[in-house]
Order: C-alpha cells, then structure tokens, then sequence
C-alpha cells in the first residue's frame, strides 16, 4: 500500500513535468504526434525505472558517509560526488541499454528509435534521482518512484500530444504558432494537475 | 414597422463595413450587432448546400434558455440566504445595497425581496464578466478580423452562476481576462480550444484567491456571517454519520435552499435544464449518463474502506448527487460540446473519469472540498486522447475487417 502511494503520488501529485516543470525540452518538442509521445514516454519510463533504484544503490553502498566501510574507509564521505555519478550513471545505462535492445529486441529498439540517446542528459531523468536522495528512499521505494515518475511523464507527454493533434485546426494568432501555443497548452493542463496537489490516500 | 426600417439602415449602413468600405476593420462589431437584432442575409456559396434550422446561433441560444431556471434559483436562493442572516441577525445591509434594500425592504419569505436582494450581487458579477469578456473578444475579433459568436453569452452566463455571491469585482474581472484570452482566444476561438473557457476563468480564481472562493464566510452575501456549504459541513465531521451535520434535508438540498455558489445549489433547476438539451439534442446522454455511473460507483468504492480516516468516505451517493455543484457541472460543463470527447466512446470514458475524479476530490482531498469543476478540467485534457485511442481502435478493426 505505502509503494502504491508513492507510485500514485509521483503520478499525478507530483507529476515531473506539470508540477515541478522538469524535463520540458523534450515535453514540448516530441509531443507533435501521439505515437512519438508514446515512444519517448516509454523511453522515458524504462530509464527512470532503471536509474533511480541503481542511483539509489549506488548512493547507499558509496557515496554516504561510513558507507565505505567494507574498503576499510569508515571515514569518507563522497556525497559531493553524487550530481556527477548520478548523471554518468544514466548515460551508461542509457549506451547499454541501447546495446542490449538493438541486440536482442530489434522492435522495441526502433520504437524507442532515437529517444534513449536524447534522454542521457534529460533534467527529468536526472530530477527523479534527485528527488530520491532528498527523500531518503529506501532501494524498494526508490524502485516504486522510478516507475511512478516515468508514468508521470508518459502520461504527461501523451495528453500534451493528444490536446496537440486535437489543436491542429486551432487559429492562434501568428507569434503564438507552434511552440508558444503549447507552452500555453501545458500551463492549461498543469492548471488542472492541481486538482491533485493535497491529496491523501 | 420599427424593427423594418431598423433593419432598413442596418442594411444601409452595411457596404460601409464591407471589403473596402471605409469601417472595414470595424466588420465584427456590426456583424454582431445586426446578427443579434435579425437573422442572417447570408447564403451558402458553395456546395454542398445543406439547411439545417439548428446553427451555433441556435444552439447556444438554447443552452442560454436551459440556464434560465438556474439563474432564477440563483437570484432567489443568494437573496433568501441573505435576507434570512438579516432577519435572524436583525441587521440592515450597509452601502448602495442597503439604500436599496430598505426600499424594498428585508423579508425571508417575500419572493420580491429575496429577488431584488439576490439580483442585488448576481448583477454587478454577470455585468463585470459580461464587460470584461465582450472586451478582450472585441479586442482579439477587430485585429484579426473574427466574427463575434453568441458562445461567448454562454460562457458569461456559466461561470457567475459558479462564483460564491461575495467575490470581489476585481477578481471576477481577472478570472474572466484569463480564461477568455487564454484558454479561448489564443486557440483561434470557439471551436478550436479544448479547455471549457468558463472552468477555465472559474479555476484561475480558484487557485489564485483560495480565500476568496472557499472556506464557510462568503456563501452567504452578509459580512461576518458564517454558514458552510453542505459539502464543508460533512467533510468538517470528525467521526460519525455526515449527514448528521447537515442541517438541511434532502429535499431542501434537492430544491437548492441552502448556502453555495449561486448557480449551483438547485438539483432541480439543473435537471430541468438538462431535460431542454437533452430533447434538442444539444447535451450528449452519454456523457451525463456514466458521468453520475462514475460517481455512483465510487461512491460505493469509498463506501467499503474499512476505518475511512474521514465521514465523508461514508456519505451516501443520494447525497452526494443534490450537494455542491454536482448536478450543474453534470448538466452544463461537461458536456460542454467542444472540449468534452468528440467520439461516441470517447465520451463514455471521458463521462466515467469525471464522474471517478469528482468524487475522489471530495472524498479524499482534504485540501478542496468540492471536486466538479476540477474533475471537468482533467476530463478536458483527457478528452483528446480518448477520441484519439478510439479511432485508433476502430481503424485498427476496421483493417483488419477489410484488409
């Protein structure tokens, strides 16, 4: 029940892209069409799921401090380290994931297509380790959010797209065509993510 | 005789404001203004050639006359609400109201009190969004050549029947700027947005003055006068039966006789106008229809948690159906034909969802207490994908029916 609360929570309270506004590059630029959407979210979801547990591993077995105790180094404390390691651990998992797909799941490789090189240095990707070290999670905890938070952003990237398809025959005034009209677009949706911001389960 | 030689110099006046005229950029002021008075010159140029009695004009007109039952609760309703805290009090209102007032006189049970008291604040709200509104249209219609659309009369008409009787003017204007600038005219339109304009404004307000637009002092129009909406009072429950702190019953709920928004609170007005649309054909059944099968069943969901942390988990469906502003958003927003889903399907999962979210709201987010409106809005960003899903589906089918 308490994994689902994160997995709920990190979903629609604390959607990475309508209410912390992260990872909006790729937010607004592949949401033109529903299918690209539903590619790059799913791209998305598989590395936060990957990333986030390993990041949290990672932190707890080096970088706090008196985690080095199994080299004999009680003293050490690496934190300072964590942005860098954090973002080197996401691009490798994003160069051997890319291997291992192109190698045993040619399919899934091309839908995913170019959207896992893009997603290496993805403030989303990154915001979600983030978060998971602010909050103390444990690894199965940090597993819950990794999942909730790429669904957070599939389900985000997907509406976007579906309003957009559906904006296609809307008139915006000249200046507002394209990019700005879906900045408006989103601020509209993340008005309606707050219909969850203080809920409890 | 009057309205023929009016329409005589309207027609005069016309070659003035048409291509190369010298008023050409003022077109859309005396479009809407001669469309308002007499029905279209126009005829089709082009093929196909198809009549239909039933245009925008007459469709929103129709809607405007389905609103007209729950503008006359809402004057009556903000007035009786009002007149009785005077009555219990034994005060007078104070300022332009009150000179008024002591006019006509404060009376609980007269019907012309209750009317003027209550008009006394549905009228300066529906005139500050009618104003606001008609301006940014205007503004937005004269640069970029647009026609007016009666639309706009039915926004203006929705969003004060959702707005608590006390809310400062100035937010009113605000609210409207937004909602109509952005959630409407930068798309291009009636037509051609995808979010309710009209829940739009309401939710700007909402989230940019929480103080202004809930809590339990501003459902009633007398200063210091605090009265919870039946939906505040039941959630305000610490343990035992909500309704037992309701101090109204059903039927006083049902007819709308209590504290809310001013539009809101009579079932009844709503089901009659919901009757209008739905024999014009103008409100989708579907949509209404798993809208309340949403609620209902989540209801009975919540109704089965064991130890619910809150007395709302145990109100009854009947309850929460004639309470806030269920019936109206039912009726009037979310079936809203341009941001609800387009498809038959579509619209049977964008009515479930509404109907889900509406209650989840209620019950289980202590930080607002009524769900409607919100849920329509995140029913609005769902839309489009349901009716994309949908025609996926069918074309899906349809390949493999046909090859």
């Amino acid at each position: 029940m308490h994994y689902l609360e994160i997995i709920f929570r990190s979903i629609f309270i604390e959607n990475l892209p309508l209410s912390f506004f992260l990872g909006m590059c790729t937010f607004l630029a592949i949401s033109k069409q529903v299918k690209a959407a539903l590619g790059l979210g799913l791209a998305v979801l598989v590395l936060t799921a990957i990333t986030v547990p390993l990041n949290n591993a990672i932190l707890n077995q080096m970088l706090k401090p008196g985690a080095l105790e199994w080299l004999g180094q009680p003293d050490i404390d690496l934190t300072f380290l964590g942005l860098l390691i954090y973002i080197a651990t996401i691009a490798a998992v994003v160069q051997i994931l890319e291997m291992v797909l192109d190698r045993f799941l040619p399919t899934l490789y091309n839908t995913l297509g170019i959207f896992l090189p893009l997603l290496t240095v993805n403030c989303a990707i990154l915001g979600a380790s983030l978060f998971m070290v602010e909050r103390d999670y444990t690894l199965l905890e940090s597993t819950a959010y990794g999942i909730g938070a790429g669904s957070g952003f599939l389900l985000a990237v997907v509406l976007l797209a579906g309003i957009r398809e559906k904006c296609e025959y809307a008139d915006p005034p000249a200046p507002l065509r394209g990019l700005g009209l879906t900045f408006i677009t989103a601020g509209l949706m993340a008005l309606a993510f707050m219909s969850f911001a203080g809920m409890s389960l | 005789m009057v309205m023929n030689s009016l329409n005589k110099f309207f027609l005069s006046l016309k070659p003035h404001f048409d291509k190369g005229g010298r008023l050409e950029r003022y077109y859309p002021l005396y479009e809407a203004t001669d469309s308002f008075l007499f029905s279209t010159t126009k005829s089709t140029p082009e093929a196909p050639h198809i009549r239909d009695a039933i245009d925008l004009k007459r469709i929103m007109i129709t809607v405007i006359i389905a609103l007209i039952p729950c503008t006359i609760m809402a004057l009556w309703n903000t007035g009786y609400q009002a007149n009785n805290a005077l009555t219990t009090l034994g005060a007078m209102p104070e300022g332009w109201r009150g000179a008024i007032m002591s006019l006509v006189g404060i009376d609980p049970q007269s019907l012309i009190s209750n009317f003027v008291h209550g008009a006394l604040y549905f009228l300066p709200i529906y005139l500050v969004v009618v104003i606001t509104g008609s301006v940014w249209e205007l503004l937005f219609n004269l640069i970029r050549g647009h026609e007016f659309s009666e639309a706009f009369l039915v926004t203006s008409l929705l969003l004060p029947l959702t707005l608590p009787p006390t809310i400062p003017l100035w937010q009113v204007a605000i609210g409207t700027s937004f909602g109509v600038v952005f959630a409407k005219e930068v798309f291009g339109g009636v037509g051609k947005n995808f979010m309710n304009p009209a829940l739009a404004c309401r939710a700007f307000i909402y989230f940019a003055y929480p103080a202004q637009m809930s809590g339990d002092k501003i459902w009633v129009a007398v200063d210091g006068v605090s009265s919870a909406t039946p939906l505040g009072a039941a959630a305000a429950v610490q343990n035992g039966v909500p309704t037992q702190a309701l101090d109204i019953t059903w039927w006083q709920a049902f007819l709308g006789i209590m504290p809310g928004s001013m539009g809101e609170t009579s079932t009844l007005a709503c089901l009659i106008g919901a009757a209008l649309l739905l024999i014009t054909g103008i409100a989708s059944w579907r949509i209404m229809l798993s809208m309340l099968l949403g609620a209902v069943v989540t209801v009975f969901c919540f109704q089965l948690v064991p130890d619910p942390p809150s007395a709302l988990y145990a109100l009854p469906a009947y309850w929460h159906l004639v309470i806030g502003g269920f019936a109206f958003g039912l009726v009037f927003m979310a079936t809203d034909p341009v941001s609800a889903a387009q498809t038959q399907t579509g619209q049977w999962f964008y009515g479930l969802l509404i109907g889900f979210l509406t209650i989840l709201i209620r019950v289980a987010n202590p930080a607002y207490p009524e769900g409607v409106m919100l849920a329509i809005l995140m029913g609005n960003v769902f839309a489009p994908l349901f009716d994309y899903l949908v025609i996926r589906a069918n074309m899906k089918r349809r390949t493999l029916r046909h090859g």
